[in-house]
């Protein structure tokens, strides 16, 4: 089976499962107590966060390998992982507002969540810029690796950042972190959700590669 | 002191590929000058490059004795700062190439008097006529006293009187313990200079021998022939 | 390593050089600073928001700005004197070369701060006399930062279309960490908030400031090579 049909059936069942874990979420897992219905977000949005900083973090790893070893095929997974990134980062910085608004009367705010992935997508945004701008496949590797590793060495330094500004300054919390015991079921709601959006990363990045390689080769026809 | 070995490099990929290099290797010792000589985009201007250490190469080496500290480049960019005086360039280049402290300033001045632009040497780069500004590039390029002198198209934009100081220079330059590389596309400029002749198109040395005997209008022709006939099987 | 530094000195002297000679891009970026501190200062209400409160942001914008002309101006300066490949044929090593930028650029900075801040005191009447030193001690934490980040991207960009407007871009988010800090920090200081309470902004900037400048060096010689 070719790259792109591997791909397309790990998204499908991810996509599958992912209308599961909303059913499960909305209708078998018990309420929050004091939140109510409005915290189940909670099991898409945590998930979601995760996916856009997996993506960021294969990004780098990639960029390091490509540095290392100069092999292509690192930079095209970097590239696909940075796409896939972009997407999740988006849904999640779209939901997020749509749902607090109504909730919390508010379109924004300075959730730790939500701003660590809303710098992750202006990294995202500009890795793939900085794509778009170079022409020379060689050269933009190379450069795409050293902003690649160096939005990495950034993340935790973000995270710090809003930790450090969020205890001196306290936000309403419109996504309450996830508190270190979760009654079983949520658990396995949170769990299952998290499994889950891996595999829809894993099923857009390998569609995403494979349409990269398909326009490398179709390039290469056209010569 | 200069050697190349199964040099290989590429551009692009896919239809734009363009092959720089194919397959490049020779050596050439203290007091040889090679030229070579290629249409544009024959790739002497990489060939050069992965000489200098600009460019590292797909495959293969290039290996010059000294290192980068030992080469003096003359190629279509300037390597001078328009906004700082003749001197001034050649005592900020004087300090890269690790030129002592004490000798930069003579250095630079005995370098002028040789280009004949002392009297310029207070002077701003930008402020110097094409050909002047030519000499302090040239100057910019032997403040170091390399070893070994790579040239890319350096007769672009030299007047007949011009050109002609410039192959007299370059014939003051290649005495004992020197090596010079000369790219161009025009066989006239550099053949009599050289002590070896080289011919390179599509990537590739098509013709690499000593010069021997052979008069500058013999090797024309031979040019001619090797690369005009490629051109017309291609 | 006294090799290094040298040569990154001769790189730095000779932009300093150029500099001064020219004068454009520190002109440009002072009267820059001048004129957004004049125009937030007559643009405020004093009764509706607290100096204060609005102060320290409005200083690190006008900081940060400035110091965007001078990043952009760093490796195109040796593109403009078709000199980049001069640099690079030399024996100067890649390191001396970011090493050399990054303290033409910060000495560049340095001097917008050096006017930009009395200007800020004398504009919105902030008591900084106690708290100078410590104050000097986080302009130049985060100077250090976001110069050192930016002097990398700048070659990053060098050879793409719309350099100046990717840079900004690509360097926004590495922005945050040293301006978040520097906000706070500079806040607490005019407010006459002990010391302490600033400790972890300050270790904050301290290690980013080092991570960035080791991860800087080690990248910068992919970016500059062809």
């Amino acid at each position: 089976m070719s790259l792109v049909h591997k791909g397309r059936r790990i998204t499908l069942l991810g996509l599958v499962l992912l209308a599961g874990v909303y059913v499960r979420a909305l209708a078998f897992t018990p309420l929050e107590r004091f939140q109510g219905p409005a915290q189940k977000i909670f099991y898409l949005h945590v998930p979601a966060a995760w996916s856009a900083m997996l993506a960021m973090g294969l990004v780098g790893l990639c960029s390091i390998l490509y540095l290392i070893v100069k092999d292509l095929r690192f930079d095209r997974f970097a590239a696909a992982s940075a796409e896939v990134g972009t997407a999740f980062s988006l849904v999640m910085l779209t939901t997020g507002p749509i749902w607090a608004k109504p909730i919390w009367g508010t379109w924004w705010t300075w959730d730790a969540r939500l701003t660590l992935t809303l710098f992750l997508f202006f990294l995202f945004i500009g890795y793939l810029l900085l794509r778009g701008a170079v022409v020379e496949p060689g050269l933009r590797a190379r450069y795409s690796a050293v902003l690649g590793i160096c939005g990495l060495v950034l993340l935790p330094f973000i995270h710090l950042s809003v930790y450090l500004f969020r205890t001196l300054h306290p936000q309403p919390i419109v996504l309450k972190p996830s508190s270190p015991s979760l009654p079983g079921s949520m658990l396995v709601t949170l769990l299952v959700s998290f499994a889950v959006f891996t595999l829809l990363y894993v099923g857009f990045v390998t569609q995403r590669y494979a349409l990269a390689l398909q326009r490398e080769a179709q390039g290469r026809e056209h010569a | 002191m200069l050697s190349a070995e199964g040099l290989r490099h590429a551009f692009g990929t896919g239809g734009g590929r363009v092959v720089a290099l194919d397959n490049v290797s020779f050596s050439l010792e203290a007091g040889q000058t090679l030229a070579i000589f290629g249409p544009n985009g024959a790739g002497k201007t990489t060939l050069l490059k992965v000489l200098a250490g600009l460019i590292r190469p797909d495959a293969g080496r290039a290996t010059v004795a000294g290192g980068r500290g030992a080469i003096g480049w003359i190629g279509h960019q300037s390597h001078l700062y328009g906004h700082l005086t003749v001197r001034e360039n050649l005592l900020f280049w004087a300090a890269l190439y690790a030129v002592p402290a004490a000798t930069r300033a003579t250095r630079a001045d005995a370098t002028l008097r040789q280009l004949g632009i002392a009297d310029r040497a207070e002077q701003a780069v930008w402020s110097l006529s094409r050909g002047l500004a030519q000499r302090a590039a040239i100057a910019k390029a032997l403040i170091h006293e390399p070893r070994v002198l790579l040239l890319d198209e350096p007769f672009t934009g030299l007047d007949l009187a011009a050109a002609a100081e410039f192959r007299a220079l370059l014939a003051r330059f290649q005495g004992a313990g020197r090596v010079v590389v000369l790219a161009t596309h025009n066989v006239g400029e550099g053949v009599e200079l050289a002590t070896d002749v080289a011919f390179q198109r599509g990537g590739r040395f098509v013709h690499f021998a000593p010069r021997g005997a052979r008069r500058p209008a013999q090797i024309a022709e031979e040019y001619r022939r090797a690369v005009g006939e490629k051109e017309a099987d291609g | 390593m006294a090799d290094l530094l040298r040569q990154a000195w001769t790189v730095a002297r000779k932009d300093l050089l150029l500099e001064f000679r020219t004068r454009t891009a520190l002109v440009s970026a002072l009267v820059f600073s001048a004129l957004v501190l004049t125009m937030f200062n007559f643009g405020r209400d004093p009764t509706a928001v607290a100096t204060i409160d609005l102060a320290p942001t409005i200083l690190w914008v006008t900081f940060t700005f400035a110091a965007m002309l001078a990043l952009n101006r760093a490796f195109q300066l040796e593109l403009e004197n078709q000199a980049l490949e001069g640099l690079l044929v030399s024996p100067l090593s890649r390191t001396s070369l970011y090493w050399g930028k990054l303290l033409a650029n910060l000495v560049f900075v340095a001097l917008v701060e050096a006017v930009g801040l009395p200007l800020f005191v004398l504009f919105f009447d902030v008591p900084v006399g106690r708290v100078l030193l410590p104050l000097v001690g986080v302009i130049a934490l985060a100077t250090i930062g976001f110069v050192a980040v930016g002097t990398l991207f700048s070659a990053l960009v060098i050879r793409t279309r719309f350099a100046e407007l990717l840079l900004v871009v690509l360097l926004l988010p590495f922005l945050v960490p040293p301006l978040i800090g520097a906000v706070q920090v500079t806040a607490r200081l005019l407010g006459g908030r002990p010391l302490s309470e600033a400790a972890g902004w300050f270790r904050l900037l301290a290690a980013y400031d080092i991570g960035f400048v080791s991860l800087a060096t080690l990248l910068f010689p992919f970016t500059v090579d062809e």
